[in-house]
């Protein structure tokens, strides 16, 4: 428990250092607004801006967090396509490679060319940069189920899907979980893409506006609530993975309960 | 020194295994490899027979027959009279190694076969708060584990895990019984140890049961009938059978009988061993 204290004390001191250095160097090297702004002047910024700030936090949020449930879903579903069929790995995994590496700039256009500019193309942003980590997570945990466990099954006769549900999936909560905590700050920056380029609404378009007015503390504003979200939700994930996963620990806290 | 391929027991009515002629090879063309050829075995009902025989001679491959597990080359494996698969015949099976699912309790672990196989499986969900329950933790009692039905496989050492792995192999009460050198990873007392409880419950339940080993004593202590095999190409090249009275202690073992017995089969199985060949 000590040990764990001063594990947090080092790392809220470090982070708060962090802040302090930088507010110390803009006074020292005179920096001035418009290049990198001081932090002091962004949490003014935040706390001034608040209420025309709040709502495109909650549109962030809302659209990013819609994107990545889709994302989940489908992102599942492919996954357990590809790990548990061959004919599936060798067709889809060369054209998920192929899409994964296209840039997600490009296609945000095409989105708003089929939808119209707005929510829509931002949450589809979002999905598709999701998706790529957890259907590899998924597939790979599956694809590596060891060939006793599944004799075992197979020698009571369990079906295919039995397997999925008693062993495959169970297995590949661990990778699962671990892809979930990097698609979730993934989804943010599908979000941010498609709120820059095509919307009115969003912390992307308030950045955006805020750059061509040379508000830059604004922009940095922006960047922080970002940032906050992020990690907002990586702390989400990595609580319920602790809780769900902790047997791939052998954390003895999961024993208990 | 070569050695004759011997005939199989007659069938009876009480056959319950049944290989002929049944070949298993692995690869194709130049590098095809004879796993095991030709072989005839037949098991009665409620027998227990070892498999002995010098490593790679097969013996997991006559395991995965006739668990089912995998499909001969040539040949036929009948179970209950019907080919392979097509019966309803309940199969237990562990290995040397315990295989646990790690993010189940060790009781949700040995219930696992009731929750996959018939009858259980359609009332799984209304007794596994009930009578499974009390069920698997009575098998962890017979084994040594009362108590520890509750905790995570990580928690339980070897040879507490690969106890409870027994108890998952018998808790669908099996007419089949397939063990892969389960007593293999453990010292000389938890062996002799888990003989006893092995003998036990054999003798309670009575279930067909095929142990691979490479314990002769193992062997002779469990089995009814020692086959010995050959390898390549893989084949049975013995079948005796065990004539000590049950229920059997650790004290047979060192009766003259039983050692001249264990000393029969291991000249067999040195025989048996592949000529030393030089491999180009
Ligand atoms: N999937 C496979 N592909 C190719 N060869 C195989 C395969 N499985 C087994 N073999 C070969 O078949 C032979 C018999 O294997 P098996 O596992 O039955 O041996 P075993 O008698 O159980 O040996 P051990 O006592 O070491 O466990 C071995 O020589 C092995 O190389
Ligand atoms: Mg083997």
């Amino acid at each position: 428990m000590n040990a764990q204290w001063r594990r947090r004390l080092w790392s809220t001191m470090f982070i708060i250092g962090f802040f302090v250095l930088w507010e110390v160097l803009c006074w020292v090297f005179h920096v001035s607004d418009i290049v990198v702004p001081k932090p002091s002047q962004v949490i003014v910024t935040l706390i001034q801006r608040a209420p025309a700030l709040w709502p495109h936090t909650l549109q962030t949020l809302y659209t990013t967090m819609v994107g990545f449930a889709f994302g989940i879903v489908i992102g599942i579903a492919l996954g357990v396509l590809i790990g548990s069929s061959r004919l599936a790995y060798d067709v889809a995994y060369p054209l998920l490679v192929g899409f994964a590496s296209i840039p997600k700039v490009a296609v945000v256009p095409i989105f708003v060319l089929w939808f119209g500019a707005g929510t829509v193309p931002a949450v589809l942003t979002a999905m598709i940069m999701c998706i790529f980590p957890i259907v590899v997570n998924v597939a790979t945990g599956l694809a590596t189920t060891e060939p006793e466990l599944e004799d075992v099954m197979r020698a009571l006769r369990a079906t295919k899907t039995d397997i999925l549900w008693n062993v495959g999936l169970p297995r590949t909560m661990p990778f699962f979980f671990a892809s979930l905590k990097v698609s979730v700050t993934l989804a943010f920056v599908g979000t941010v893409i498609s709120e820059t380029v095509a919307s009115n609404r969003g912390i992307g378009n308030v950045m955006m506006i805020a750059s061509s007015n040379f508000d830059v503390p604004l922009v940095f504003a922006g960047l922080m609530i970002l940032a906050f979200l992020g990690v907002a939700l990586y702390a989400v994930f990595s609580f319920i993975e602790g809780r769900i996963t902790g047997w791939a620990h052998r954390k003895d806290e999961f024993a208990m309960g | 020194m070569t050695t004759e391929i011997i005939e199989p027991p007659p069938r009876t009515e009480d056959t319950f295994v049944e290989l002929e002629k049944v070949s298993v090879k692995f690869g194709k063309g130049e590098s095809q490899f004879i796993a095991l050829d030709e072989t005839d075995l037949r098991i009665e009902k409620g027998d227990f027979v070892a498999l002995v025989g010098p490593s790679g001679c097969g013996k997991s491959t006559i395991l995965k027959l006739v668990a089912g597990l995998l499909k001969s080359t040539n040949g036929y494996v009948y179970v209950a009279g019907r080919e392979v698969g097509a019966a309803e015949v309940r199969v237990g099976m562990a290995f040397q190694n315990p295989t646990m699912l790690p993010w189940l309790t060790v009781r949700d672990n040995v219930m696992m076969p009731l929750k996959i196989v018939p009858p259980f499986r359609q009332e799984y969900r209304s007794k596994k708060n009930n009578e499974f329950r009390d069920r698997a933790d009575a098998l962890l009692k017979e084994v040594g584990l009362s108590g520890f039905g509750d905790k995570h496989p990580w928690q339980l050492s070897g040879g507490m895990l690969q106890r409870a792995s027994l108890c998952r192999a018998l808790i669908h009460e099996p007419q089949l019984l397939m063990l892969d050198e389960p007593f293999g990873a453990l010292d000389q007392f938890t062996r002799e140890e888990l003989w006893a409880i092995m003998q036990e419950l054999w003798m309670k339940l009575k279930p067909t049961v095929v142990l691979v080993t490479h314990d002769l004593k193992e062997a002779g202590y469990l089995a009814t009938r020692i086959c010995v095999m050959a390898t390549r190409p893989g084949r049975i090249v013995d079948d005796a059978a065990v004539p000590f009275p049950r229920p059997r202690n650790i004290e047979m073992s060192y009766l003259p009988e039983f050692v001249s017995m264990t000393q029969r089969l291991r000249q067999l199985i040195v025989s048996a061993r592949p000529v030393k060949e030089t491999v180009q």
